[in-house]
């Protein structure tokens, strides 16, 4: 059976992993090659990097990172963050990224989805939207996108992008509560409802995870195919192993 | 400089997809690597590997543009150890239903198709394998219902059923390695699926060291 995925998620600005990561076992816990490697040693199914690097300039440092980070892993790495064009993510792939992750572009220019699902092929197009409830007590109001780091409402309805996006050449939504990010009070399992039943492409759930009762819902309530974790795994927690045979034993299809 | 020892691992570079995974995973089992899309360095290669992701019909004009189509099918009738990888293995087929019907590398008989409704497409993640063949070198030491890593919206259907070393179940069960003369093909990514991936892509070169080993009657010597 196709099993669900862990999918640990680092923040990296100007090169260096940021939000803290408490591993004893590393020399450099600032350093994303070095976290990816224990990762990847851990058995994590796949690597999220979301660039939050603010200027230009530093975009060829993320292309370094990049590249050290995938000479020695193997497992799929998906980076995204302040991708612009489409050589923005040919560098990306050539660097050794799988896939690339587009937020705000895709809703200033959606062709852009288009166009790179045209080159590189919808596999590696993974459309990330940032989701607010319209009324934080109502789901049945909707959810709001956000853009630019979640600091600038886009003035559309969740679902309806994510149908628009995947329509034009998304392969997989990276959906994110921002009413539930950094709560480690659960993800908003009304949102990812809404959007598996919306569309037909895997869906990666991502805010709010506090403990592994929270991985099991969003799998099993909220029906998606990968869970986004990073605090909870990057403070040790939990081990990835033990969200693991936590979910295995919860009868979710799990690859130990 | 070429160690003669190592086994030299020719990756065919037909500008899609992430060539540079595939090869830093040989390297990290010690194989030597070269990365062309030179026909003469391709011919005289002791093994071949055909990677790939992203579109059938315009790999398939990439590999015509770069004048690749007979050299691979020359490589494949001289029984050069293969390896196609995802598209790789999907090329070698005669067509396929993507955005229409295209012409494939036509090596092997069958067919390429589209998952049906009623699964999430594309087939994404970690999926368990069945072996048919145990025997098969490059399925050495893998164990049955081993996950791999799959990124793919078509599958193939080989006409000869006799060609299938391995299935996967998504919806449908369907052939997902293959073994026919010496070509070996994955659907899932042996360079992405962590240990046991890696343990696919030693067995290749195996076979490989093992092939040469029988052409210079030297066997005992690796």
């Amino acid at each position: 059976m196709l099993a669900k995925r862990i999918i640990p998620c680092l923040d990296v600005k100007d090169g260096r992993v940021v939000k803290g990561v408490q591993f004893e076992n590393l020399c450099d816990a600032g350093d994303p090659a070095e976290i990816a490697r224990f990762y990847d040693s851990e058995g994590a199914d796949e690597l999220v990097f979301l660039d939050i690097t603010a200027s230009s300039e530093n975009r060829k440092i993320l292309l370094d990172v990049v590249t050290q980070t995938a000479e020695n892993i193997f497992m799929p790495l998906t980076v995204g963050g302040g991708l612009r064009t489409i050589e923005d993510i040919r560098n990306l792939l050539r660097a050794g990224a799988d896939k690339i992750s587009i937020n705000t572009q895709a809703v200033e220019n959606p062709s852009i989805l288009e166009e790179s699902a045209i080159r590189f092929g919808t596999q590696c197009i993974v459309l990330a939207i940032d989701a607010k409830r319209r009324d934080v007590a109502n789901p049945l109001e909707g959810w709001e996108v956000f853009t630019h780091g979640g600091r600038r409402s886009a003035g559309k309805d969740v679902i309806e992008w994510a149908r628009e996006g995947v329509a034009r050449g998304a392969g997989e939504i990276l959906i994110t509560s921002m009413d539930q990010d950094g709560s480690k009070t659960g993800y908003d399992l009304p949102l990812l409802q809404a959007i598996s039943n919306a569309v037909s492409v895997p869906i990666i759930a991502s805010g709010g995870a506090g403990n592994l009762d929270h991985l099991l819902e969003a799998i099993q309530i909220g029906q998606a195919d990968a869970v986004l974790v990073a605090s909870l795994f990057h403070y040790r927690e939990y081990s990835i192993d033990q969200a693991k045979q936590f979910l295995k034993n919860h009868g979710v299809s799990i690859r130990l | 400089m070429i160690n003669s020892d190592l086994p030299v691992v020719t990756i065919i570079d037909y500008e899609v997809g992430n060539l540079h995974s595939v090869k830093k995973a040989f390297e990290k089992l010690g194989a030597q690597v070269v990365v062309t899309q030179n026909p003469k360095v391709i011919l005289s290669s002791q093994a071949v590997v055909l990677p790939g992701v992203g579109a059938f019909k315009d790999a398939m004009e990439s590999l015509k543009r770069l004048n690749l189509i007979t050299v691979i099918q020359e490589i494949v009738r001289r029984q050069v150890p293969f390896l196609g990888i995802c598209l790789g293995l999907q090329l070698l087929f005669e067509e396929s239903e993507e955005f229409g019907v295209a012409h494939g590398l036509s090596i092997i008989p069958g067919r390429v198709v589209l998952f049906r409704q009623g699964q999430k497409i594309p087939h994404l993640g970690w999926n368990q394998i069945h072996l048919v063949d145990r025997q098969n070198p490059l399925l050495r030491g893998i164990p049955e219902n081993t996950h791999f890593y799959f990124v793919h919206s078509f599958y193939v259907i080989p006409a000869d059923p006799q060609v299938v070393i391995a299935t996967c179940s998504y919806g449908i069960e369907y052939a997902c390695a293959i073994y026919w003369k010496n070509i070996f093909a994955t659907q899932f990514h042996p360079e992405k699926s962590q240990k046991m991936g890696l343990r696919i892509l030693k067995n290749f070169l195996t076979f490989v060291e093992e092939k040469r080993g029988q052409v210079h009657g030297n066997y005992s010597s690796y």
